[in-house]
């Protein structure tokens, strides 16, 4: 096999295990499977290239678009970023608010919100296509080399920092989950959400730092995808299975499961892709998951069956 | 005239989104399975009909120029076959992993419509499905008005055999399973039997439905089979009332005409250029209703009935 694949599978896999990583902490944490979580990725990609756009045409003098260093990009996708991770927070949010929150407090069954969120999805996909058209879209039209990094493997400066991106920021975020109080409060949260109240731990809280940590590692994934590849209205949505099945592979509810399980599947699929063919790698998630539930439902490191 | 034609054939359609509506209230209005891989399975009845009743092609697998009536019981079998198999595998655990193992599921069936050229044609779909009625095809009315007659008999006797079986001791068993799994277990009912048995009969209905479009139509395509399809048919039962049959087929048509209504106001509103972009407001409209609908009155228009 190309060694190629393994540097592949790791670029995808950043990229799958950072969605992933929010998937798996609502579930854990608000108790239900959020089908919207994979359109959160397309729409922090598309809030990021709308503040990039108005940058682009005030700033334009200021050279926000002319390539940093090696990267494909100026500094207007880091800054156009930051304001796409505040907005995609403010749209989770937003939603929380009026849809699943609303559920909530009327006590509804796990599966209503669920099927609350699956309609969601298809609403907001569809708002985005009809806002921005099905056509893809760009975050730079800069073309870059891939360079040889050993090992017979080759990557574009763009895809090495991707990766650089995601480990910066999943220890990042196991450092707050195992050594904050806010990471205590979600952990005791997802392990009983009533007996948490009860000791006195802010419940609504805890559920709006879940949002704000999915959002921004949506919006990130969702940049890094369109950065690398290009950004369409579908882009999240065809990624939900793929997360969903690195949330279970790691097992629910577990970081550091659902970055390894988002390796796991973009691995996978490079593989397929050489190996069988691209066009079923869209059921190489399917397959590990269908693999999961019947060896071992909890997933890596996962708790509750 | 050309009007009468057209709403028969509304109503041909709509009645085949019943029969799906119908096969998804017994998985979940009566067992409270959430099935979010509708498409796939009925995707499976249309290429099982399309295979067993085409005439042979050159370069494609099956052809068996089998009647069209045993493509429909061809398509509901192996509709509940493949719901059998998927509800076996999942059906202990949680309940949300059914949704998305149902939901890769029809993902993964969708890519096989598209990738396995050889059994169904591919991309390009399967044509030359023999249509129910196919020799009155050249009256427009009348073609149509037997499709709605045929379809609606098929509604019918579906909704009395449901109807039938809810009022049964399987349907009252199933029931109780739904409400409180513990008291029907201590009773000595299997939970997990009872709602495989549901499942596969969900997914045989969808199957059957699969196949009575493709009959209608008389082609097929992988793009038929999108989660789209599932999510339509989910608005369907939820805003006609889950749990009750008149109101899954209620909602088929309504749901029906409404996606009808909005996408000819839309050709109305928006210049052509932009009428490829406009249709996803159609979507976004279903989806808010959906929503609504959760949100204000989840019981749907006509509620489930205490028996």
């Amino acid at each position: 096999m190309n060694p190629q694949v393994l540097i592949d599978g790791v670029i995808a896999g950043s990229i799958i295990g950072l969605g992933a990583i929010g998937l798996t902490l609502t579930y854990a944490i608000l108790r239900f499977a959020n089908f919207t979580h994979g359109d959160f990725l397309a729409g922090g990609a598309y809030l990021t290239l709308t503040v990039s756009g108005f940058l682009g045409g005030f700033l334009a003098s200021l050279g926000v678009g002319t390539p940093l260093g090696p990267f494909s990009f100026g500094w207007g996708l880091p800054v156009s970023l930051m304001a796409g991770i505040g907005l995609t927070i403010v749209l989770t949010l937003a939603l929380d608010r009026v849809l699943f929150g609303s559920l909530r407090r009327r006590g509804a069954d796990a599966i209503i919100i669920v099927m609350a969120s699956f309609g969601a999805s298809m609403a907001l996909r569809s708002l985005i296509e009809f806002i921005y058209t099905a056509n893809p879209v760009y975050l730079t039209r800069e073309l870059q080399i891939a360079q040889q990094i050993g090992l017979g493997m080759r990557a574009t400066p763009d895809q090495l920092l991707t990766i650089a991106m995601t480990a910066v920021l999943v220890l990042a975020l196991h450092l707050v989950v195992t050594r904050t109080a806010t990471g205590r409060a979600m952990r005791a949260v997802s392990e009983n959400p009533s007996l948490a109240g009860v000791y006195g731990i802010d419940v609504a809280m805890v559920i709006r730092m879940t949002w704000i940590i999915g959002a921004g590692l949506a919006c990130v994934a969702g940049v890094m995808s369109g950065l690398l590849v290009q950004i369409r209205p579908y882009m999240g949505f065809d990624l939900l299975l793929p997360l969903f099945a690195a949330a279970i592979l790691g097992g629910i509810g577990s970081i550091p499961g659902a970055m390894l399980g988002g390796l796991i599947i973009g691995l996978a699929e490079a593989m397929t892709v050489q190996l069988i063919g691209a066009e079923w790698r869209a059921a190489v998630a399917f397959v590990l998951l269908v693999a999961v539930l019947i060896v071992r439902p909890t997933g890596l490191f996962g708790q509750r069956g | 005239m050309e009007f009468v034609a057209y709403g028969a054939f509304f109503l041909t359609l709509a009645m085949s989104y019943a029969i799906i509506s119908l096969g998804l209230n017994v998985q979940w209005g009566q067992t409270g399975l959430f099935n979010v891989g509708v498409a796939g399975f009925v995707g499976v009845g249309a290429y099982v009909a399309g295979i067993v009743t085409t005439p042979a092609v050159d370069g494609r697998l099956g052809g068996f120029d089998l009647p069209i009536a045993a493509g429909w019981i061809a398509a509901a079998l192996v509709g509940g076959f493949v719901s059998f198999l998927v509800g076996a595998l999942t059906l202990r655990l949680r309940s949300d992993y059914l949704a998305i193992t149902t939901f890769g599921i029809a993902l993964s069936l969708q890519l096989g419509f598209q990738n396995l050229e050889s059994l169904t044609g591919g991309v390009f779909g399967m044509g030359f499905i023999p249509r129910a009625f196919g020799g009155l095809q050249d009256d427009a009315v009348l073609f149509n008005l037997a499709n709605l007659g045929l379809a609606a008999a098929l509604v019918l006797s579906l909704y009395l055999l449901l109807e039938h079986l809810a009022r049964s001791p399987w349907g009252r068993v199933l029931r109780a399973v739904r409400e409180d799994e513990m008291a029907a277990q201590s009773l000595g009912k299997s939970p997990v039997i009872l709602r495989l048995q549901a499942f596969a009969l969900g997914g045989g209905i969808m199957g059957l439905a699969g196949g009575v479009q493709a009959q209608f139509i008389g082609f097929i395509a992988p793009a038929n089979y999108l989660p789209m399809m599932t999510f339509q048919v989910w608005a369907m039962l939820i805003v006609g009332g889950s749990g009750n049959n008149r109101g899954a087929i209620l909602g088929a048509v309504l749901v029906w005409a409404i996606w009808a209504v909005s996408g000819g106001l839309i050709s109305e509103v928006f210049p052509p250029e932009h009428q490829a972009r406009a249709a996803s407001l159609q979507i976004v409209i279903i989806g808010v209703m959906l929503c609504l609908v959760l949100l204000w009155r989840p019981q749907g228009i006509l509620p489930e009935r205490r028996r």
